[in-house]
């Protein structure tokens, strides 16, 4: 008769217990602030390309007042030092010990695809504000990955329309040797018909293009296509208006954009690029965002910030859709679906494999009338535009 | 490839042979006499682009940013030799490997730390701007030419010192046997340390010339760092005139082979197949030259220790 009052006391101690423990952290959940992981790489000379992703994110959030979804929200910022190893390191720290709801962020495909498996595995969502690897676009797409940027490729393929318009009939294609090189190309003539002079593949570390400058020379094409990320895309862009090639038309992706023109200055005038989004598009979202960041920032910010500035949008609307319930995976996954925010590119929806269906642009390098250098729309070339790997994805439920 | 090609390519390769020469000519020094294996020779040649793209950020003038940047590179790479090279000289390889691949480390992340990561930009002087037109729809740098200008000069003026004069007597001998150069009197502390400036004086030269047509950015030693390394051990570690001769080889090899082996290879293979091998087989090119140079002379082409000679 006692032991069994004693076993009966022991458990009723323990249940109450319990309960009284459980019972604050019930009542802190709602007003914890919502934490979301930003990746961005901050160490290199690749950190330029980080902090416009982060300043754009920030910006947001301040736009915002610093809540998201009517919640107050927290910026929990991850640099993956451009090394996948070090990323899942750090993402999984943010998950699991920093408590972080969602991951934003990543400029580098290689760490996307690092990092993609970590996050989605434990049911948190990842937003990719830039990179945009074509597999998890198509196949791998998953029910807790979206990407507010574009899919790689779209860019390249925007530059082979956009040529293919311009009535070029000889190409020349340049680009670093690694698998985005090789991509980039392949995008490219996926939408151009004309004839491609030569494909001139680059070592990622040479830095001084004279000798292929003599080859485009040499060969006089109507016009040259390149992918020259970072620094080599600045040193490229200088070296080809000193050897006096700029009467043949440099078109190119990712090569000449905000984070690169202050180091190219006056020799990318007038060289072409397409993209999503440029300062100068005329919608009311963006006069705003361009004006609060460079107040803030004191640099013009690059699609990589705008994209950014966009995801912070989204993210309040989706949770504002949610009520603040960040357990609510499939509420937070169709608000997010539903993307029910102004963007400063205009008008955004999400395809079906949580890739943006979007105008992409042709854009031209102007100077402002203070001094500094941006891209300038010139006209839309592709007109909500579906990524050519949608087909190929069965998104599963979440 | 017609011959007018041909001769732009090669001027192209000797161009970039006369700035590896300017970097490998203080690293075999360097090397050579004080038998120190200096990794953070890549980073004075970028603190040297830094130190120009700074003083012409502050003067407007590239003048005055080479005549300002040159001592301020010795003097940082003097006061790097008296903080932490000092106490490696009597170190083994490895040990100095480890140390100056950690000044690597520090000086990339210092650099970025005071001047931001994105990448800086130094005009040229109106003095050598513009271009000649050597082809058609060509035009080839002026600046260019007095990279290759200043080069010479150096390399003129490095033989002169090396070859005639005291000072480049007791660092031929030196290079040959120090602890004998120590034993006949000489202060071989005050010789390392001056032949040790000197190279890191050379190698900020070689960024102040280099800055204005390439971009400024932390870590752009590094991989000239490792083509300097193949110029040294192909000319012979210690031989400022195998560096030269190396350095010009190796350009022009690497020059030759980026623009002339996709085509050769167009003979054998499909279009896109050449490409591919090509631009993989041209950036091996100066390696495979390398290993075959030394498969007939190990200690390079002008070695300068010889086989009695041990420390």
């Amino acid at each position: 008769m006692i032991q069994k009052m004693n076993r009966f006391s022991r458990r009723a101690l323990l249940g109450a217990s319990a309960a009284t423990l459980a019972m604050p952290g019930l009542v802190r959940a709602q007003a914890q602030p919502v934490k979301i992981g930003v990746v961005a790489v901050a160490t290199g000379p690749q950190a330029t390309l980080g902090n416009h992703l982060r300043d754009g994110f920030l910006l947001g959030l301040r736009h915002l007042n610093g809540q998201l979804g009517g919640r107050p929200a927290e910026a929990v910022l991850i640099d993956d030092e451009l090394r996948p190893d070090v990323a899942v390191t750090k993402v999984r720290a943010a998950i699991e010990r920093d408590r972080c709801d969602m991951i934003v962020g990543v400029v580098f495909s290689n760490i996307l695809a690092a990092v993609i498996r970590p996050v989605t595995e434990s049911g948190t969502f990842l937003i990719s504000t830039n990179a945009g690897p074509s597999p998890i676009a198509g196949r791998g797409c998953s029910p807790f990955f979206f990407a507010t940027s574009y899919v790689n490729d779209q860019n390249h393929a925007v530059m082979g329309q956009a040529a293919q318009d311009a009535g070029h009939r000889r190409v020349m294609l340049l680009t670093p040797n690694y698998q985005a090189g090789r991509d980039a190309m392949a995008g490219f003539k996926s939408r151009f018909r004309g004839e491609v002079v030569d494909e001139i593949y680059t070592p990622l570390t040479q830095l001084d293009f004279s000798a292929e400058l003599a080859r485009i020379a040499a060969a006089r094409p109507d016009a040259i296509f390149t992918f020259m990320p970072g620094g080599l895309g600045v040193n490229l862009v200088r070296q080809y208006r000193q050897a006096g090639l700029a009467n043949i038309p440099f078109l190119s992706a990712f090569t000449v954009d905000e984070a690169s023109l202050p180091a190219q200055g006056e020799a990318a005038l007038g060289f072409q690029t397409g993209t999503t989004w440029t300062p100068t598009l005329p919608v009311e979202e963006n006069a705003r965002f361009v004006r609060d960041f460079e107040a803030a920032y004191n640099y013009v910010p690059a699609s990589y910030a705008a994209h950014a500035y966009d995801t912070a949008k989204l993210v309040d609307s989706a949770i504002r859709r949610v009520g603040g319930n960040m357990a609510d995976k499939a509420g937070l996954r169709a608000g997010l679906r539903a993307a029910d925010f102004r963007s400063v590119r205009g008008a955004f929806a999400f395809g079906a494999n949580h890739f943006p269906v979007q105008d992409f642009w042709l854009a031209q390098v102007g100077r402002r009338a203070d001094g500094r250098f941006q891209t300038e729309h010139v006209r839309k070339v592709l007109e909500r535009a579906v990524d050519p790997f949608a087909a190929e994805c069965r998104m599963p439920a979440g | 490839m017609t011959a007018q090609l041909l001769l732009v390519q090669l001027l192209n390769g000797v161009q970039l042979g006369i700035l590896l020469f300017l970097i490998a000519a203080g690293l075999t020094l360097v090397f050579g006499v004080m038998d120190f294996i200096n990794l953070a020779h890549g980073v004075q040649y970028m603190l040297g682009a830094y130190l120009a793209a700074w003083f012409a950020a502050a003067t407007g003038s590239f003048w005055w940013a080479l005549i300002l940047a040159l001592p301020a590179a010795l003097l940082i790479g003097l006061v790097l030799e008296f903080l932490v090279f000092r106490h490696l000289y009597d170190r083994d390889h490895l040990q100095q490997v480890l140390a100056t691949f950690g000044v690597i480390l520090v000086l990339n992340q210092g650099v970025k730390l005071v001047f931001g990561a994105a990448p800086l930009q130094v005009p040229i002087p109106d003095l050598l701007s513009g271009g000649i037109r050597i082809m058609d729809g060509l035009l080839y740098p002026i600046y260019r030419l007095g990279i290759i200008g200043g080069g010479l000069a150096v390399a003129a003026a490095l033989w002169f010192m090396v070859e005639r004069t005291r000072l480049g007597m007791l660092v031929r001998a030196g290079a040959t046997h120090a602890p004998m150069v120590a034993a006949l009197g000489v202060d071989i502390r005050r010789l390392f340390m001056f032949v040790f400036g000197f190279g890191a004086m050379l190698a900020g030269f070689a960024g102040i010339l280099a800055a204005p047509i390439l971009s400024v950015e932390p870590g752009m030693g590094d991989n000239l760092l490792i083509l300097a390394f193949v110029v040294i051990v192909i000319g012979g570690i210690g031989s400022v005139r195998g560096a030269f001769l190396a350095a010009l080889l190796v350009g022009t090899v690497e020059t030759l082979g980026r623009s002339a082996v996709p085509d050769l290879l167009r003979l054998f293979l499909s279009a896109s197949e050449a490409r591919q091998v090509g631009a993989a087989l041209a950036s091996m090119l100066i390696y495979i030259a390398m290993a075959a140079i030394l498969a007939f002379r190990p200690a390079g082409l002008f070695p300068v220790r010889s086989a009695s000679a041990s420390t």
